[in-house]
């Protein structure tokens, strides 16, 4: 199975990323931002970083790749797409999933190794999990904090899309404690903590973070997602 | 020539965390005017010529899908000469 893994300039966690789709057992191809198509893969993750510095808001330039067309054209028709950290920031700009991530309630850069409960087991990138799991993988963003309308708080919260809450104090001020929600079909995840970083107790606080490489995977062999 | 300004701000209801620490520090400097900071963005778009309203429109288009983020940002337009 293959897991493209997206390059745009500024982001740094792309060979994390690659390397735990590898210890998940899948292939990792990689995809650079300039790329007009996505080289056959059946997945694809957005990671951390800052792509493009950051400029103008945090994922509003990366959404205007070139890569980004055939990318949203594929995980509109239901292909998995994870994004993680300021991948999150790129899908929210793209309007895949609704809300935004605003600057930390408290200004502060958080790096720290963070609590989460995942309660949406269901989609393409959770199905591994355990409902109500708390899991630990590292946390790091200076925008993380998740905002949205009530109504679309109340739509998120009714469908069950809410994937994951940080569990314990808000660490930065995302409305109702939301970590990572999903879109209504489920193949599209956006996540501000870094499971990439979590793969293995050798270089992260646990391998908690694996479960969302291997439920891609897992998600994949069954047949796409559902 | 003429210059095209779009002034981009948070929305009310959102947060915001930079105005809000910019309010705390205005007394701290002996500034006791403010009740409220809000801190947002301004463009300064160059255009030959006196703007057309055709131009204008596509500015406005340019600033809900880039300049802007409508899930958490209003934008206004005006020309500056």
């Amino acid at each position: 199975m293959k897991i493209g893994v997206v390059t745009f300039p500024g982001t740094l966690d792309d060979r994390d990323a690659a390397r735990a789709v590898r210890a998940a057992g899948g292939e990792a191809i990689e995809l650079w931002h300039d790329d007009a198509e996505l080289k056959g893969v059946d997945a694809v993750i957005l990671p951390g970083g800052f792509s493009y510095g950051d400029y103008l808001r945090c994922g509003a330039i990366s959404r205007f790749s070139p890569v980004m067309e055939p990318l949203i054209a594929a995980a509109q028709g239901g292909m998995p797409l994870l994004g993680i950290c300021n991948g999150f920031q790129v899908l929210a700009e793209a309007h895949l999933i609704p809300g935004a991530l605003t600057r930390n309630q408290h200004l502060h850069f958080l790096c720290t190794d963070q609590t989460i409960r995942i309660e949406n087991t269901e989609t393409a990138w959770t199905n591994s999990f355990r409902e109500n799991q708390e899991i630990v993988i590292p946390l790091k963003n200076g925008e993380g904090s998740y905002q949205c309308d009530d109504e679309t708080l109340k739509m998120l919260e009714g469908e069950g899309r809410i994937i994951a809450r940080y569990v314990g104090e808000n660490p930065n001020g995302s409305r109702n404690l939301i970590a990572g929600i999903t879109n209504e079909r489920g193949n599209i995840v956006g996540l501000m903590p870094h499971p990439e970083h979590a793969i293995n107790p050798l270089t992260g606080p646990s391998a908690d973070g694996l479960g969302f490489f291997t439920s891609v995977l897992k998600t994949l062999v069954a047949g796409g997602a559902k | 020539m003429a210059t095209i300004v779009v002034d981009v701000m948070l929305k009310p209801e959102i947060l915001d965390p930079q105005g809000k620490a910019v309010a705390a520090a205005l007394p701290r400097l002996g500034f006791a005017f403010a009740t409220d900071v809000r801190q947002g963005k301004r463009f300064e778009i160059t255009v030959e010529g006196d703007p057309t309203e055709a131009q204008l429109a596509e500015v406005r288009d340019a600033a809900e899908k880039l300049l802007s983020n409508p899930v958490i940002e209003n934008f206004t337009v005006r020309v500056e000469k």
